[in-house]
């Protein structure tokens, strides 16, 4: 459940919602355990009816746009949470470029947003990333690759 | 640099594997080389390293510990609650089924009631059925035969 949760999160960035779909998931892939391959694993499969279910979620441009304007710390700094508490100045500029992440994120498309938070906050290899998707590698590189272009151009200046 | 639709050239392939630290020891002397010789490839070298500096250093946040202790009866309430929506639905179908037979059967037995009233009443019924079945019809059909059912939207 933890993980499909963080996926749900990576890809929809509120806690609320991120619990809701993932909960929905498990709900549907009860529903749907007769199409389920005992001989395969289990999360990949959980994992596809997730991400239909969070792509279905972030569709609707107008509603997405509300839900990450409402959403919002879903990222944490580790520096924050550290040796950096003496240091409110530190704090206040590592938890304004988490903010600053935050919204860059939600700017990607789902299939960029997706794969950059699977390697990024979830550590997964390129492998294991294309094996989930069902995508070949180099497709896998490609969407993260230009979600960084993308990020590294939102956050440029940032020192 | 890049290429569309999905494909990347061997140069960003190496700078992407070397950024996640996924770089076979056979690729490390090419990648080398190609930094060495490419300095639009050393600048972007830089500017994704400091984007990685920078979420290396961020992770998802951890949601409350009560969240997990009541994640699975949430699972369990939405799929009682399926379950429940359901049930009512049939029992609403079927009682409100038999309710219009009755008040139907009752307005046919309804000696002062004119024929034609009687017979606007049996079209009416006729009519809602067939309108029920081909709608049902149609979505069985669409749901078997749909192509990319399995699409995202």
């Amino acid at each position: 459940m933890h993980r499909c949760y963080y996926a749900a999160l990576g890809m929809v960035g509120s806690p609320q919602d991120a619990e809701d779909l993932s909960q929905e998931a498990f709900v549907r892939a009860f529903r749907a355990r007769a199409r389920l391959d005992p001989e395969r694993p289990f999360y990949p499969w959980l994992y596809q009816i997730l991400r239909r279910l969070c792509y279905n979620f972030t569709r609707d441009t107008s509603s997405r746009r509300k839900k990450l304007a409402r959403a919002g710390g879903w990222l944490v700094a580790e520096a924050t949470t550290r040796a950096a508490v003496d240091d409110p100045e530190r704090i206040r500029a590592t938890d304004e470029l988490r903010g600053r992440l935050e919204r860059a994120i939600g700017e990607l498309p789902p299939a960029q947003r997706e794969v950059f938070v699977l390697k990024e906050f979830e550590g997964l290899k390129y492998r294991e990333i294309a094996a989930l998707l069902d995508v070949p590698m180099g497709t896998v590189m490609s969407r993260l690759y230009a979600a960084r272009q993308k990020l590294a151009e939102l956050l440029e200046g940032i020192e | 640099m890049t290429e569309n639709r999905g494909r990347i050239d061997r140069s960003t392939e190496l700078l992407m594997l070397a950024l996640d630290g996924e770089l076979e020891s056979a690729d490390r002397a090419e990648f080398e080389r190609l930094l060495s010789d490419n300095s639009e490839l050393r600048e972007e070298w830089n500017r994704l390293s400091r984007l990685k500096e920078v979420t290396a250093n961020m992770k998802l946040r951890n949601p409350p510990e009560e969240m997990w202790a009541g994640y699975w009866n949430s699972v369990y309430s939405r799929f009682e609650r399926g379950l429940g929506w359901i049930l009512v639905s049939i029992g609403a179908i079927v009682f409100g089924s038999w309710g219009a037979w009755q008040v139907v059967r009752d307005l046919m037995a309804d000696a002062d009631l004119p024929t034609y009233v009687k017979w606007s009443i049996l079209a009416l019924i006729v009519g809602l059925v067939m309108l029920l079945v081909s709608v049902l019809r149609h979505r069985i059909f669409v749901s078997q035969s749909d192509p990319y059912k399995e699409i995202e939207r």
